[in-house]
């Protein structure tokens, strides 16, 4: 045991020295995995981006919700199909409020995006407009951080107030405080009654989640025309192990209430959190396997090249083996050495792979939010010191089982 | 006590169709304390029984009994840790690793007998310093001379405590006045009590020993005590030349 440890950190020793006496070529060799490792990580940093992104982005929708709309929210090439339907009306929420069993929350949700809004000469832009009711407080996790969220008296009374995003309150109250000032939206004065919770940007930063004002569903409607914008029923169920049974429920009062012949088909679509997540999950999917092959394949071609170098270093050193052998190292204590060393230059190569990569994630990070897993670094250097074992298994095997008198005589 | 006993031993090549008797039939008995030069001219078949004796390599036919233990069907491996223990070998050409320390160098057998860093080091100096080389134990084998290089060889060799010291032509690489003081270290290592088996096909090297064996043919030709062996003189001037 004891033995072996001493022979063991003797063929350590060696390789660090052998890689030391030849840095460029072993640089040079494990140009294959240092590609694969920066394909890995990069990889990996990416979609850790992405999915924070995902997150971030459909964190506006509940799991538990279920959103019932015109047209299914990943529709293809059959929307056309969909867009000749019935708008669903604030008539068609009311209704289904009424008749609805069981539910948490249920709020109609209109929107509009690219309005303007102004305060005193400052103006915020391409902001997303929502007109809904008090119960969007729940489906949509609008949580006020300053001020309070609308009152049912004051939808019924289309009192002119809104809920800004921090965004806006940014932008229009750099320095006041936002509550109870007047905006101006379209020529509609509007009081400022809170401010919503920072909730970051959305997928790829494609706009901001801040960005957004949230006013009496009537208001909306004054504001912008009973026909503007697409109407959803937005219905947070009470037991979210029975939201199959609540989306059945739904399916039927809604065809009730728009008078659907039994003979056809639903003229509305009820929308999930989960068919997001379902393509985002196929999008990734797609991701990572373009990824593994990447990787895989520069590792194969490295695994090759480190071989192959391997090969050159035990010819190279046949003398240095033969004299090992001569005063008695056995033949695993010479498998050992050559192991090592092409561990070593495999791990060296995993390790500038790493440091390329990082300040590639830093350059992902000012686009998507995201940072390199720890985990998977740990894991490229053990791909590393993997993929240098198995490529230098064939070497170190010629070099163990030498014969003492050819590699002393060789010259 | 013998230390080595062989008998009718043959060593043969297959070379394409055409078989090569290396060794044909040879038997030899080698007491402890002895001082045997073996000699040959070349294609006699000296360097495989060396390669033999040395446990470098095995018979075809034949029993090797080495300290009591017969190695003739020995693996590899076991093979290295019997060379390991019991053989010292000094090589004509040196054979030191070229990156490597004299000390290291030294050390080396000890670290595949798995000895502590602390003692290894020990022994190693021990045995530089026997050989004289205390002040250039940091010297790697291109910053030595000819000479010295051998030396820290045969420090190698000693290192282990060997039962035996195989030096095949240690004065081959070496100048006249170097080879003398390589005959008068392995005098003195003899009269240490230890065994030399000196392979060389100078005449004026193997009058050093107490035994000369003449191979020719892959047989013994003879096998003669030396009545009046020659003992070297230590030089008096040390000059450093390769």
């Amino acid at each position: 045991m004891f033995q072996t440890l001493i022979a063991l950190k003797e063929g350590m020793l060696i390789a660090l020295r052998a890689i030391r006496a030849n840095k460029l070529r072993s640089v040079l060799t494990t140009l294959g995995i240092i590609i694969g490792i920066v394909a890995v990580t990069t990889m990996s940093t990416a979609i850790v981006g992405l999915e924070s992104a995902f997150l971030n982005s459909i964190s506006s929708l509940g799991s538990d919700v279920l959103y019932v709309d015109k047209m299914p929210w990943f529709a293809g090439g059959d929307w056309r199909r969909y867009r000749n339907r019935k708008d669903i009306t604030f008539e068609d929420y009311e209704k289904l409020k009424s008749m609805l069993s069981s539910y948490d929350a249920i709020a109609p949700n209109i929107r509009t995006f690219g309005r303007t809004i102004k305060y005193q000469g400052k103006n915020a832009e391409s902001t997303l407009i929502y007109g809904t009711t008090p119960d969007f407080l729940r489906t949509g996790g609008a949580i006020p951080q300053e001020g309070r969220f609308m009152t049912e008296f004051e939808v019924h009374a289309s009192r002119r107030v809104c809920i800004i995003g921090t965004d806006i309150a940014d932008i229009l109250f750099p320095n006041e405080d936002p509550i109870g000032k007047n905006v101006k939206m379209e020529n509609v004065k509007l009081k400022v009654i809170g401010v919503l919770e920072k909730q970051g940007s959305g997928f790829l930063g494609s706009f901001s989640l801040d960005g957004q004002v949230i006013m009496p569903i009537k208001v909306f409607q004054r504001a912008f025309g009973e026909t503007r914008g697409r109407l959803r029923i937005d219905v947070k169920v009470a037991d979210i192990d029975k939201i199959d049974e609540t989306k059945d429920e739904i399916r039927a009062h809604m065809r009730t209430i728009r008078k659907v012949p039994p003979t056809e088909e639903d003229d509305f679509a009820i929308n999930q959190q989960e068919m997001f997540t379902e393509i985002y999950d196929q999008t990734v999917g797609v991701i990572a396997i373009a990824g593994i092959v990447i990787t895989a394949l520069s590792l194969f071609v490295g695994a090759i090249g480190i071989m192959n170098i391997m090969f050159v270093s035990v010819t190279e050193r046949t003398k240095e083996i033969g004299i090992r052998k001569a005063i008695g190292a056995k033949q695993w204590a010479i498998l050992a050495q050559f192991l090592f060393e092409a561990s070593f230059i495999c791990i060296i190569g995993g390790i500038i792979g790493i440091v390329i990569s990082f300040p590639i994630s830093l350059i992902i990070d000012q686009f998507l939010p995201t940072a390199m897993p720890i985990n998977i670094v740990v894991i490229a250097i053990l791909i590393s010191a993997f993929v240098g074992l198995i490529s230098g298994i064939l070497p170190a095997y010629k070099a163990s089982k030498l014969d003492p008198v050819d590699a002393l005589r060789y010259e | 006590m013998n230390i080595i006993t062989i008998e009718h031993i043959a060593k043969i090549y297959q070379v394409g169709t055409e078989e090569v008797r290396a060794l044909s039939d040879v038997s030899l008995k080698i007491d402890a304390n002895e001082y045997v030069a073996i000699m040959g001219p070349s294609g006699s078949g000296k360097s495989t029984l060396m390669n033999i004796l040395g446990c470098l390599d095995t018979p075809t036919k034949g029993k090797y009994d080495f300290t009591g233990v017969n190695v003739s069907e020995m693996n590899d491996n076991e093979l290295a840790q019997i060379r390991n223990e019991k053989i010292g070998f000094v090589f004509q050409t040196f054979n030191l690793l070229p990156r490597s320390t004299a000390l290291h160098n030294v050390e080396l057998p000890l670290i595949y007998a798995g000895i502590p860093t602390v003692e290894r080091r020990e022994r190693a100096e021990a045995a530089l310093e026997n050989v004289g080389l205390s002040d250039r134990m940091t010297h790697k084998p291109n910053e030595l001379s000819g000479g010295q290089r051998q030396r820290v060889a045969v420090a190698r060799a000693l290192v282990t405590k060997p039962s035996i010291i195989l030096a095949d032509e240690p004065t081959g690489n070496l100048d006249t006045k170097t080879g003398e003081d390589i005959m008068y270290l392995f005098n003195e290592i003899y009269e240490q009590g230890n065994t030399i088996i000196l392979v060389t096909h100078e005449e004026y090297i193997a009058e050093h020993a107490n035994r000369i064996i003449r191979v020719r043919d892959g047989l013994v030709e003879s096998d003669l005590q030396v009545d009046n062996r020659k003992i070297p003189e230590k030089r008096v001037e040390q000059t450093e030349e390769g």
